[in-house]
């Protein structure tokens, strides 16, 4: 699009040029909109990827002084990143699709990379149990699985635990609801802590956390067939980190796809009615209980999957990972990126899990040395937390919809600033959406 | 489970008598200061239907604010005269009150204000973000390190019955509890400015037309509740020490108080603060089959799950539709 155009004096050769410029553009933006709309609509994604794929190879030459933030991530840190990004789209489901406020998401998360801990290092010296499992020798007893499958597992058994969490508890409104899914965000990270010595079987190392947990790998023969790391960790830096890097963003893309196609299923639908008006969802025949145990259960298994991606990052899982804040930090990424909305949720994703890894002591150091006198200096990731609470209560005050906020939100959050506009029109509303999304 | 509950006490109570009489009395104690802290909750519930998660961190930021009052301001320490810690404690009080008061009404004017026609969840969310400010307000002002206050009150015995003891600095907290519950009683039940507040949570849009102003009976609530906070931080201090997020875990466990007692139940919260304060004294200290101080607050929230789930409307509330 052309930029702000000055016309400070009128000149006949600057107009002309002007002129052509103009002309060009537009017959660039006619070309580029006789591009059907698919292509077109998947061009902005693709290029994404693409800059995405490559960063490992650019980040080194990228400048390091740029102001404000200084660098971009390191791939190490992005990898952190794009985990929080996982986490924070399949919030996304239970928190922006289905209308659930879920203050305990960190219990997923933990419950993944306990998963993964336990089913991939040798946390059970009881037993000796192989599947699959890489660079791992026979003789070493605990249970080590292929984390491929420890991914999946992990995913499977942290749905089943929302599902156990969500059953009993998703009769409960609203606030209740957050609370429950807060004490329960509460109770799990302790129960990890504590349980070390249940009745002298040491189920989760207490403090210390599980460690060294498995990393994934390919094995030899995939290696030899058509050339897939045999395992991640056995290389020499920065390799490791981008084998991570790698593998995190297609699990993200993963994510996002499924995201997406559910927004679109018949569940999805089921999920939105259920946001906005639950009674009318329930009077037209959607299974309340089933549909919100199932956006639990899909939001769980995200969550899952992105603990057991950590656990094996880290290889290991420390009860201090899953802190209250996380699950704080988590929502704010869902609301400042506009409930519902995932293109909104990976952004603001993006940027506040960067500010968490590293951008906060960047921009730290950058306004100490540059805005901040030598005698007050401050130290900025100290308040991150207060930092998050600021975004959350401005958001909600001056912008609920969020940064790029879905349409259909949109509509719903301007209807009740309009003061509760009649069923009628929501309904009338309802329909034309409907309509006008049918392809 | 009840039964099974009451057994296990009468076990423990036949075991070690001593010490489970004393546990009672610390239970009754801490609960007490948990009530305070729960009624802030339950006052602001009833109102305007919100869990004010940022009432946790008023709790701290006047504990922080009080100590330094205690120990900066009015220097009290050991070596002053028992006419001047009274003094002194009675004037903190008042001021951590006040300051209590004008954080949680402010609060209540900055953020949630502006949010009256906003869905209730959009409401809980800025209340959870305000919870954040607060704290990081907390820890800006006073850093990370724990704050205490010097012993000014004797830890002497107000008395020993075969080995139970009540110690003052916990008799103490009765002294000061129990008048300001009757203070809050008569304030809610008789005062013009109480009525108000009740027919504002039965219904706001009615007490509106009947002349009464709504905006500034919300305020008033909230500042009751900061205030409550206020006296319950002085309190907490003169047992405990306080940081920064000290409030959160510990409204948390005051809110679950409020919760069991039946939320918007002042009598409700009173009770369920006393509950609370009993389990955890009894998991915390007893010996025989006891849980323990590690799986203390994790029984603490089971229970509040375990509430919402089965008895969403508390002990003493009524049915609300929260609940199935």
């Amino acid at each position: 699009m052309p930029g702000p155009r000055r016309r400070a004096r009128p000149s006949f050769r600057r107009y002309a040029a002007e002129r052509a410029r103009t002309a060009r553009l537009d017959r660039a933006a006619a070309a580029w909109r006789r591009i059907p709309a698919r292509p077109r609509g998947l061009a902005p994604v693709a290029l994404f990827v693409c800059l995405a794929v490559t960063y490992p190879f650019y980040v080194q030459s990228l400048p390091t002084n740029i102001p404000v933030i200084l660098t971009l991530p390191t791939v190490h840190d992005a990898v952190s990143i794009l985990v929080f990004v996982i986490m924070a789209v399949g919030l996304n489901v239970v928190v922006g699709y289905a209308g659930l406020l879920d203050l305990g998401y960190v219990a997923f998360y933990a419950i993944g990379a306990y998963t993964a801990g336990w089913l991939a290092s040798g946390q059970f010296e009881q037993v000796k149990v192989h599947f699959g499992s890489i660079g791992v020798s026979s003789s070493e007893t605990g249970i080590h699985i292929s984390i491929w499958l420890v991914l999946l597992l992990a995913g499977i058994v942290t749905a089943i635990g929302g599902i156990l969490i969500g059953l009993p508890t998703l009769r409960l409104r609203g606030d209740y609801l957050a609370i429950v899914t807060l004490g329960f965000g509460e109770i799990i990270p302790q129960f990890v802590r504590n349980a070390d010595n249940l009745h002298g079987f040491d189920l989760t190392h207490g403090t210390f956390g599980i460690s060294p947990i498995d990393a994934p790998g390919f094995g030899q023969k995939l290696h030899d067939a058509v050339g897939l790391p045999v395992r991640y960790d056995d290389s020499f830096p920065p390799t490791p980190d981008r084998l991570f890097f790698w593998t995190v963003l297609a699990i993200l893309l993963f994510t996002i796809f499924c995201s997406m196609r559910l927004r679109d299923s018949r569940l999805g639908r089921a999920w939105i009615a259920i946001r906005e008006d639950e009674t009318a969802a329930g009077a037209m025949g959607i299974p309340l209980m089933r549909t919100k145990t199932w956006a639990y259960a899909i939001g769980a298994f995200f969550g899952g999957v992105a603990g057991a991606y950590v656990a094996t990052f880290n290889s290991g899982a420390f009860p201090s990972q899953f802190d209250f804040n996380i699950s704080i930090f988590l929502l704010c990424m869902v609301i400042l990126g506009g409930m519902g909305s995932i293109w909104g949720v990976v952004l603001a994703g993006t940027i506040l899990a960067w500010l968490n890894v590293e951008g906060l002591a960047n921009i730290g150091s950058w306004l100490n040395s540059n805005v901040f006198p030598a005698q007050h200096q401050i130290d900025v990731p100290k308040y991150e937390f207060g930092i998050y609470g600021i975004i959350i209560v401005l958001m909600m005050l001056f912008r609920p919809i969020g940064l790029i906020p879905e349409r259909r939100r949109k509509r719903e959050i301007e209807e009740g600033t309009r003061g509760q506009m009649g069923e009628g029109a929501a309904a009338y509303a309802a329909a034309e959406e409907s309509s006008g999304e049918r392809r | 489970m009840v039964a099974l509950l009451i057994a296990w006490l009468v076990v423990n109570a036949i075991k070690t008598p001593t010490d489970f009489f004393n546990i009672i009395l610390i239970g009754i104690t801490t609960g007490l200061v948990y009530a305070l802290v729960a009624l802030g909750y339950t006052l602001v519930y009833g109102i305007l239907q919100l869990i004010n998660f940022a009432h946790g961190d008023v709790f701290a930021l006047s504990g922080l604010f009080a100590s330094t009052l205690i120990v900066s301001e009015f220097k009290l320490g050991t070596d002053t005269g028992a006419l001047g810690i009274v003094a002194g404690l009675a004037a903190t009080f008042a001021i951590a009150a006040a300051f209590g008061a004008i954080v949680n009404s402010s609060i209540e004017f900055v953020a949630y204000r502006r949010l009256r026609s906003a869905p209730r969840l959009a409401v809980l969310i800025t209340a959870v973000g305000m919870s954040f400010i607060v704290q990081n307000i907390s820890l800006a002002i006073y850093d990370v390190n724990f704050r205490s206050l010097p012993p000014l009150i004797s830890s002497g015995y107000v008395f020993t019955l075969r080995g139970v003891h009540y110690s003052w600095d916990a008799f103490f907290v009765v002294l000061v509890t129990v008048p300001v519950l009757l203070l809050l009683s008569w304030l809610v039940k008789t005062t013009k400015q109480g009525k108000a507040m009740r027919a504002t949570s039965q219904d706001p849009e009615a007490s509106a037309m009947m002349g009464i102003n709504v905006n500034r009976t919300i305020s008033f609530t909230f500042a009751l509740a900061g205030a409550l906070a206020g006296v319950g931080a002085v309190l907490y201090l003169v047992e405990f020490n306080v940081r920064y997020d000290s409030g959160f875990q510990l409204g948390l466990i005051a809110f679950t108080a409020a919760v069991l007692g039946g939320i918007g139940n002042l009598t409700g919260a009173v009770l369920g603060a006393l509950i609370i304060g009993l389990i955890q004294s009894c998991s915390d200290g007893l010996s025989w089959f006891a849980p323990g101080s590690d799986w203390t607050r994790s029984i603490v929230f089971a229970i509040l799950i375990a509430i919402l789930v089965f008895r969403p409307e508390g002990l003493l509330g009524e049915r609300t539709p929260e609940g199935a």
